[in-house]
């Protein structure tokens, strides 16, 4: 039943848009679109950005472990590098501080009518992402393959079961989450 | 349906909404939500428009084919999903630049623009070089476990409050 849905082509671009006509209504909802939400994140006045990402990944975490352990859905980590995923990922969290929105919430803030989104945020992230594709060769070589771990994830990684992981990993997030509640931010 | 009109929900609500997201699209579709690909695809689509079909030649676009796929609707859905939530909540209005910079940094629109594009372009080209965004490690990696997405995700807060930090509090204050 899932086999034959996930290999209609046409089916699962109008699921990709549905689903992503949701998440960005909820990311509007959320205020994650807005600027100044994102750098009152980055510059620690605005907990907001956090509370939306780490209840998502609680909820999601549980609940996608859950339907692999049911036989519904299997993961599918991403293979990292510490040249592919430290430098890139410090590279992107610089273009994050200086843009004030990411690749899923810059479409959101152009959507509610936020032109430096637009003319900054969407053209800035095609051209990056073309240069990125014009040195890809050479990068790939001397960085991306560096330090390569595969795609490992942390229960793999530490030779336990998913759920000895996921459990203590839950509560470490929830605890994080009411003290942030409880300290007033 | 009142609460479909307010301007803002809870963080939690909002997040718990997106964990159950990402397990439809798991269920659904047997894929983690995530959004930088679109753009690289969209990149390459648009210099085939300029260079002809030699740029599907490029390695780069032999492993993410510029093509309309599953994220790139995912996108388009995200901007539609806003601009009808911001509609809803009668939030939606046109802006310039945000008020958090105009009271820093001045309202001269052609420097937040500036400085908006030269942190796209940093961010697009880190996003692709890392795999992954904000969605796609931040979130489905750090669901999923992914060692990939930890890692990513705490170096996009750590360069994220670094250089945000730097902007607002040594070079615009």
């Amino acid at each position: 039943m899932l086999k034959t849905i996930h290999a209609r082509k046409g089916l699962q671009l109008l699921i990709g848009l549905c689903i992503g006509i949701a998440f960005g209504f909820l990311l509007q909802k959320g205020g994650a679109t807005t600027y100044d939400v994102i750098l009152g994140q980055l510059l620690f006045t605005d907990f907001t950005v956090v509370k939306i990402m780490l209840s998502a990944v609680v909820v999601g975490m549980i609940g996608v472990h859950a339907l692999c352990s049911i036989g519904l859905t299997q993961l599918h980590p991403k293979p990292g590098s510490l040249g592919s995923s430290v430098l890139g990922g410090l590279l992107f969290g610089i273009g994050f501080g200086i843009l004030g929105y990411c690749p899923g919430t810059v479409a959101g803030a152009v959507a509610q009518g936020w032109l430096d989104a637009f003319f900054g945020g969407v053209v800035g992230l095609l051209l990056g992402a073309g240069l990125l594709a014009a040195i890809y060769p050479k990068l790939d070589k001397a960085v991306l393959r560096k330090g390569d771990f595969g795609d490992i994830t942390l229960p793999e990684l530490l030779k336990v079961n998913d759920w000895v992981v996921v459990i203590p990993v839950a509560l470490m997030i929830s605890g994080l989450l009411f003290w942030i509640e409880k300290t007033g931010f | 349906m009142n609460w479909l009109m307010m301007a803002r929900w809870s963080p939690y609500v909002v997040g718990i909404g997106i964990g159950l997201l990402s397990c439809l699209a798991f269920l659904l579709s047997d894929k983690p939500i995530g959004c930088s690909t679109a753009f690289a695809r969209t990149s390459g689509m648009l210099e085939r428009m300029v260079r002809g079909n030699k740029v599907l030649e490029k390695p780069y676009y032999r492993k993410f084919v510029p093509e309309i796929d599953w994220e790139w609707m995912l996108v388009l859905g995200v901007f539609i999903g806003s601009f009808l939530s911001a509609k809803l909540s009668g939030t939606f209005a046109i802006q310039w630049i945000p008020n958090a910079w105009a009271q820093v940094a001045g309202d001269s629109v052609l420097v937040r623009w500036s400085v908006a594009l030269m942190g796209g372009i940093v961010m697009g080209c880190g996003a692709r070089w890392a795999g992954g965004c904000t969605s796609g490690h931040g979130i489905s990696g750090t669901l999923q476990l992914a060692v990939s997405g930890w890692i990513a995700a705490v170096c996009f807060f750590v360069g994220g409050i670094a250089t945000a930090m730097l902007l607002f509090k040594v070079i615009l204050a």
